[in-house]
């Protein structure tokens, strides 16, 4: 009998691991964008797809919809992917599958997002590069790196400069960890919008617009970001003048901003080392714009900072999109901006200076400017959330 | 209109007059996937001449570069269409859509020197639906499956007696699955009852719940009626909410309710440059304002809507749109 079970056992290890995984062979040349695609294509879960140093000028988008397919390169450095003569697609890369690990290859100068994943459970994003290699202009596509309606994110050692939107963005996901990672010369540097649980850490996230965001939108399926932990990165001289395109809702992130929480419970800001923003190192603002959605919560709710090391800021602050600047009491900046909305708003920094600009009454938004410093060291205590915890092997995917 | 059940005429008349073949169900029903598209037996020669299977037509077609198309569906002997649930018509399992794209040298001739570029199938396998591009060879003779989609340079002389030269992309497999998957399960989108023509639906022998309007013909319904169908036909099998635009929040089908989730005052979420300067999807009052016709109006593949499939802006299906959102409140 118990030998049985063994045999059984050992029958039910062979038929769920993967029998013969492949290693696809894609070597730069002719063709590239049909025997990329075809690799993406005839890749079996388990499967390898090696991608060879040099560069692959391609037409249109490549997408990836095999689950469990590893794509490497041979370097952020030596594996150009370069979208400079795309015709077609949304993004450069699109990944609609689960477990997927993108590793060591650079997508460059894609006309819309560079690499999007789209309801890809277990992504990893491991020493990527993004880049839109003219510097940072309108024409640039929207996200570097950006997955989205996702459960179990990664985004570890990557590199992402020039987005017309944000360099990494997370949207309607859960579970997330952004970390190791460099953003410059994008609009926002790293941008976590609706999402639930996300740690941001070790990150560098400097000459942006702004530096991260923590973001909430009406109208969408997933609302009410919350749990989010922005810490240990270092953000500083987020000095790139905006260059989002109008109506995007980071257009509207003034330049000079380290850290933007709006519309989100429970984010915890502390520990990071932020400086050399002229607008302000933690903005902490509502949604300002009308909107038509009786589900969704505009306003900032239990948003902790501590612990920061702040440098220089808030000496030219800007208010969205630069329409004017509050008036400053001669020879004083403040690190610190609040528009005035939400609840339990706690900054419990003894260095830091927090100037209200006080546009908000009862939880609407008036517009009446009225700015004076502000003491928020007292406030509810709330438990941070818990750290975010992925599953083993996508954690052994970037060892 | 006209125009398409004359090709359509055409077509039936190369059907009848074709040689005899005998279409390969065995094929049809492996998972294999033949590199040439005579295999199955389906097509004779030229994409135009189908040995068996019927000829369907659509009320408002997706547009697709101003591609004359021509669709027929296989259905295996003594099986039947079912009306179906979910607004998609039921094809038995060893059915095959097919579906041949083709320019005519001449716009103002449109049954002269049709060219035909390529023929998709969606064929019913056991484990379901499967989607597999082929492209003609240049002597026209037989189609060569491109499962990582192909580009095509195409010409023609446009209906204003002008040239227009486009290069036409033909999609991968993963394409066709970004259009036809509903959470992840392939699925056909053109022949849904509601916007089969009456002879295609008399020919299945199924029901329609209702019929969607005619995009141009003012005949088959009001400007609103007939934006929100070309907006279905053309939109909504991603813009929905287990469609690969799910993200997006806007949600272009026909039954949805006017608001926000169909654009009205709706702001850009993941747009990027894709919004153009503007605030909202739709500014009632105002096409020139708003996202949705500047986006439609678009070629630059970081912009254009749809993603896929579009090297020219459909001028007339613009138009359309334009005035939707012009007359809108």
């Amino acid at each position: 009998m118990k030998q049985m079970n063994l045999l059984l056992a050992a029958c039910a290890t062979f038929v769920t691991s993967p029998l013969l995984a492949e290693t696809i062979t894609v070597n730069a040349g002719a063709d590239a964008q049909e025997r990329l695609q075809t690799a993406f294509i005839d890749a079996k879960p388990g499967d390898i797809v090696a991608i060879g140093a040099g560069r692959f000028e391609l037409t249109d988008g490549l997408s990836l919809a095999v689950d469990k397919v590893t794509v490497i390169g041979a370097g952020a450095s030596n594996t150009i992917l370069s979208f400079k003569g795309q015709k077609g697609a949304g993004e450069g890369l699109l990944v609609t599958s689960d477990d997927v690990i993108l590793k060591g290859f650079a997508v460059e100068d894609s006309r819309g997002d560079g690499i999007k994943s789209k309801g890809a459970d277990r992504i990893v994003y491991h020493q990527l590069r993004v880049e839109w290699t003219g510097g940072p202009k309108e024409t640039n596509g929207a996200y570097g790196i950006y997955p989205v309606e996702s459960t179990d994110v990664l985004i570890d050692g990557v590199t992402v400069k020039g987005a017309s939107d944000a360099g990494i963005y997370v949207g309607q996901s859960r579970n997330i960890i952004v970390r190791n990672s460099v953003a410059m010369f994008n609009v926002a540097g790293i941008e976590i919008e609706n999402c639930y649980g996300a740690d941001v850490y070790l990150n560098t996230a400097m000459r942006n617009t702004g530096g991260i965001l923590v973001f909430d939108l009406p109208n969408l399926p997933q609302m009410g970001g919350h749990d989010v932990r922005i810490f240990s990165n270092r953000i500083e001289r987020n000095d790139t003048p905006n260059f989002a395109p109008k109506g995007n809702i980071v257009a509207g992130v003034p330049v000079g901003t380290g850290v933007m929480v709006m519309a989100n419970r429970n984010v915890h800001v502390f520990g990071n080392a932020v400086g050399e923003n002229s607008t302000g190192n933690v903005l902490i603002v509502g949604f300002p714009r009308p909107f038509n959605d009786a589900t969704y919560n505009p306003l900032p709710r239990d948003v902790i900072v501590s612990a920061n090391m702040h440098g220089r800021a808030g000496w030219a602050p800007q208010l969205t999109g630069g329409r004017a600047a509050p008036p400053m009491p001669p020879g004083v900046s403040f690190p610190i901006l609040w528009d005035g909305a939400g609840t339990n708003i706690n900054v419990r920094e003894s260095a830091a200076n927090v100037l209200s600009l006080g546009l908000w009454t009862d939880g609407k938004l008036t517009g009446n400017m009225n700015p004076a410093p502000v003491d928020l060291s007292t406030g509810t205590g709330v438990t941070a959330p818990s750290p975010v915890v992925l599953p083993a092997a996508m954690e052994a995917a970037v060892k | 209109m006209i125009r398409t059940f004359a090709v359509l005429l055409l077509w039936l008349a190369l059907v009848s007059t074709g040689p005899a073949s005998v279409v390969n169900d065995q094929l049809i029903m492996s998972d294999s996937l033949p590199a040439k598209l005579s295999e199955f037996g389906l097509i004779l020669g030229n994409g135009r001449a189908v040995t068996a299977g019927t000829p369907y037509a659509l009320n408002t077609p997706l547009f697709s570069d101003y591609a004359e198309k021509f669709r027929f569906a296989y259905v295996p002997k003594g099986k039947t269409v079912a009306a179906g649930s979910g607004g998609v018509a039921q094809f038995p399992i060893g059915s095959v859509l097919v579906k041949s794209f083709g320019f005519p040298a001449d716009f103002r001739k449109p049954n002269d020197n049709v060219r035909i570029i390529e023929t998709r199938l969606l064929i019913h396998r056991t484990n379901g639906w499967v989607a597999l591009p082929y492209v003609w060879d240049v002597d026209g003779r037989d189609a060569t499956l491109k499962r990582a989609g192909a580009r095509v340079d195409v010409s023609w002389i446009h209906s204003d007696g002008k040239p227009r030269a486009i290069s036409y992309a033909v999609p991968n497999v993963n394409q066709c699955k970004d259009c036809h998957a509903l959470s992840g399960v392939m699925t056909p989108i053109g022949p849904k009852p509601r916007n089969l023509t009456k002879a295609s639906l008399t020919s299945f022998g199924i029901a329609q719940p209702y019929p969607l309007p005619v995009w141009n013909d003012p005949k088959t319904g009001s400007l609103n009626d007939r934006a929100r169908a070309y907006l279905d036909v053309n939109c909504a099998h991603c813009h929905n909410r287990a469609g690969a635009a799910s993200n997006s929040g806007l949600f272009l089908s026909y039954e949805e309710p006017i608001g926000p989730a169909t654009g009205i005052l709706k702001g850009p979420v993941a747009a990027g440059r894709g919004s153009g300067g503007f605030d909202h999807d739709v500014e009632p009052g105002h096409p020139e304002k708003s996202i949705m016709t500047f986006r439609m109006a678009s070629l630059d593949p970081g912009i254009a809507m749809p993603e896929s499939g579009r090297a020219s802006a459909h001028d007339e299906g613009n138009a359309l749109i334009s005035q939707w959102i012009r007359e809108m409140k």
